[in-house]
């Protein structure tokens, strides 16, 4: 049967089995939105405020699920509003489908109204993209957008679709197999490197298992746990990779980087073996390349070469998707008859030396809440167990410390681009993922501000999301920095005209609180968790002038940190 | 960078919109040098082969392949300076000849450098000549004598001696 482009479209996202979009309607967009309108009951699409948050909205399903997530815009301003979510998800490798609206094809160039050219806009940060040229390409062309989306290392896809073929007809057919053949990632790693991967764990003293993002996204948390707990390795994750080894577990020394634990960081700098697995050597990781690792032969698994000697240079690399590497390390550990790795109990009573210098301890007085004392009664009173989103700043970093991550896919955050805004939209997100669970976003009175408008999305489809706003007046994060290295100029780091963000939430029909008590923090959380199906907005007002520590000051090494 | 090596990177990538931009919106996003770049459709028309001359350290030019070959457009890629390979290049380069004597000299050196004059008016020669770069530089020099109005380079082409192809 001949069907419109709008119609084939809505066609191919129920083959994909899309079950939620996010999107904005607009001119370019019509005749889609009217197709979208008849199979309402198929494909469910939240109308947010902003297409910035539709992106970061996507994002926080895609982190949460491990599937794609799919927005829809309009040409022009709607597409280049979306282009921050795109390059949000560009870094965090999140696997997502945008489609744009755009001018029919005979106004492409004339500079029409609403007209923007989106696919060159975004080539830079999208893993591919399309423009649709004719409407017998539009089945295929998305097929082949999911299928790069989510294989390989994930990304966003951009389709960008002109007005005149969502209403030209043809036949429609969804392909059921598409092969590309440019494009072949590699799933399976080398045997030899994995043999050669295995005798160097055997062999070294002070082993350190370095993951990142990429067991998240590969699903392989399982099976780091199991390789980590049979040889008995310290562990330490990446910002991104938070909840794919348990945080409670004592193997788990903590976050690396610049903001990481003292164990790890130093751990990391005396190491002589470094599995690094789904972790990019970000400079925030690493701090100053030249100081980085200087004892340790390094191991890197990774599904993306590039990623592989890019940054640091690498002694065994293994491309593949990480959780087949993983079982196929384990595998091969296991093939081994009476295996066992060298003594290292001197390298993890070094390790328990450097963990007593307790370096996330902070004290939480009668006067001023500390963030730090929120995030750990958040932990305790949703048991470990929520969904954190976060934006981005210093309340992102205590976050990162303080919420004890047992599970993958439960700390959601902006960690490559760092884009504040990130943190409401991608709780929407994960709350129309999962309805059921406890949505946790925990964001600063800076970052709050930068997609706010979302509450009205919120209260439209009733998600009761947890803002926990950790207020302390200031940009804090640009404000630690101009204290420690611009003599506490503050310059445009003060916010002076803060709205009432009690008041604010009620207007947009939620629960506003204010916590300013110390001894009121626990019973407040209680208090918002306990009501269920409405969005509490907590807006602690904290200790001002306070400071993410530990630190490693930019281009300093692992070694050289900033305890108090 | 002292350890600096000019390498030629020949590229066979899809024949689509947009292709071409992305080869070499990578090179400027992370900052990679373009000496010279070159593209066409192959005999398969769904194909186009593309030259790339770049300077850089042995450790970018891994990172310069494994970027291109991450690209959804490019299918396949080699390094010319992995194997045994030819460079060749194509000068257009238009000469003023009014002055007395130039055209004898214009003439000569055509010769000498194997070139072939093209087009002639009374005021003009324009002369078409192929080889390597370093050719091309020395035939130019060799000209500075003439009135040189106009230069047009194709940037270098390569392809490997032998049995050894790029090709799907």
């Amino acid at each position: 049967m001949e069907l419109t482009g709008a119609e084939i479209f809505v066609e191919c996202l129920k083959a994909e089995g899309v079950e939620t979009i996010f999107g904005y309607p607009g001119g370019a967009v019509l005749h889609i939105y009217d197709a979208l309108y008849k199979e309402a009951e198929h494909v469910n699409h939240i109308l947010v405020r902003h297409e910035q948050a539709a992106v970061h909205a996507a994002e926080g399903y895609a982190k949460a699920t491990n599937r794609p997530g799919v927005v829809l815009v309009t040409s022009g301003p709607g597409a280049t509003n979306a282009v921050t979510g795109i390059a949000d998800a560009y870094m965090d490798s999140v696997p997502l489908v945008v489609f744009t609206g755009q001018v029919p094809r005979h106004l492409i160039g004339n500079d029409a109204f609403q007209e923007v050219d989106i696919v060159g806009i975004t080539r830079p940060c999208v893993k591919h993209n399309f423009l649709v040229t004719d409407v017998k390409d539009l089945a295929a062309t998305v097929k082949k957008a999911f299928y790069i989306a989510s294989t390989g290392r994930p990304g966003p896809v951009l389709v960008d679709i002109p007005k005149d073929i969502t209403a030209a007809r043809c036949e429609f057919e969804y392909p059921k197999e598409i092969s590309i053949r440019s494009y072949n990632p590699t799933v399976k790693g080398n045997k030899r490197q994995i043999r050669r991967a295995i005798d160097l764990m055997l062999e070294c003293q002070r082993p350190i298992l370095y993951t990142g993002g990429g067991v998240v996204l590969s699903g392989g948390a399982a099976e780091l746990t199991q390789l980590a707990r049979a040889l008995k390795f310290p562990v330490t994750n990446t910002l991104m990779g938070l909840g794919a080894y348990p945080a409670t577990d004592p193997l788990f020394v903590g976050m690396l980087g610049m903001h990481g634990t003292y164990e790890a960081n130093h751990a990391m700098h005396q190491s002589d073996l470094v599995i690094a697995i789904g972790a990019r050597f970000d400079d925030r990781v690493t701090g100053n390349i030249e100081k980085f690792c200087p004892h340790a032969k390094i191991i890197h698994v990774d599904i993306d070469p590039a990623s592989i000697s890019k940054n640091v240079k690498v002694d065994i690399p293994i491309v593949g998707d990480v959780k087949h590497v993983l079982r196929d390390l384990l595998d091969e550990l296991h093939s081994r008859k009476d295996w066992q790795t060298a003594d290292i109990s001197a390298w993890w009573a070094q390790i328990n030396e450097w963990r007593k210098a307790d370096c996330l301890k902070y004290e939480q007085d009668n006067e001023s809440i500390r963030s730090q004392f929120v995030v750990e009664k958040l932990w305790e009173v949703t048991g470990g167990d929520a969904y954190v989103t976060s934006d981005v700043g210093q309340h992102q970093m205590w976050a990162a410390q303080f919420y004890k991550f047992d599970k993958p896919n439960r700390w959601i955050n902006s960690g490559g681009l760092g884009t504040m805004g990130f943190g409401l939209p991608a709780a929407m997100g994960v709350q129309i993922a999962y309805p059921d669970a406890t949505v946790a976003c925990i964001t600063g009175d800076g970052s709050i501000q930068m997609n706010i408008q979302e509450l009205s999305t919120c209260m439209q489809y009733q998600l009761p999301i947890k803002v926990i706003t950790l207020n302390n007046g200031y940009l804090g994060m640009v404000r630690q920095w101009q204290e420690f290295f611009y003599q506490k100029r503050y310059s445009m780091s003060y916010m002076d005209a803060l709205p009432d963000f009690v008041k604010l939430a009620e207007a947009y029909g939620h629960v506003g609180m204010r916590i300013e008590r110390p001894g009121d923090v626990e019973g407040a959380l209680k208090e918002a968790m306990a009501m269920k199906n409405r969005l509490v907005f907590m807006d602690f007002i904290t200790k001002r002038e306070s400071n993410v520590y530990p630190m490693v000051p930019a281009n300093a090494g692992h070694n050289e940190m900033i305890l108090v | 960078m002292s350890d600096e090596t000019r390498h030629v990177i020949s590229i066979l990538m899809e024949n689509e919109a947009g292709a071409l931009s992305r080869v070499s919106g990578l090179f400027s996003a992370r900052g990679y040098n373009i000496e010279s770049l070159t593209v066409a459709p192959t005999e398969d028309a769904t194909l186009s082969r593309l030259t790339l001359v770049t300077l850089c350290s042995e450790e970018i030019v891994e990172q310069i392949m494994k970027q291109l070959h991450k690209l959804v457009d490019v299918v396949k890629l080699m390094d010319l300076n992995d194997y045994p390979h030819i460079e060749r290049e194509m000068m257009l380069v238009k000469v003023d000849v009014q002055k007395h004597g130039s055209c004898d000299q214009v003439k000569r050196l055509t010769d000498i450098f194997r070139a072939r004059i093209i087009d002639v008016s009374d005021k003009t020669y324009t002369i078409e000549v192929t080889g390597n770069r370093s050719k091309l530089d020395a035939f130019l020099q060799a000209l500075s004598e003439a009135r040189i109005m106009e230069v047009v380079r194709s940037g270098s082409m390569g392809i490997a001696r032998g049995s050894s192809a790029l090709t799907v």
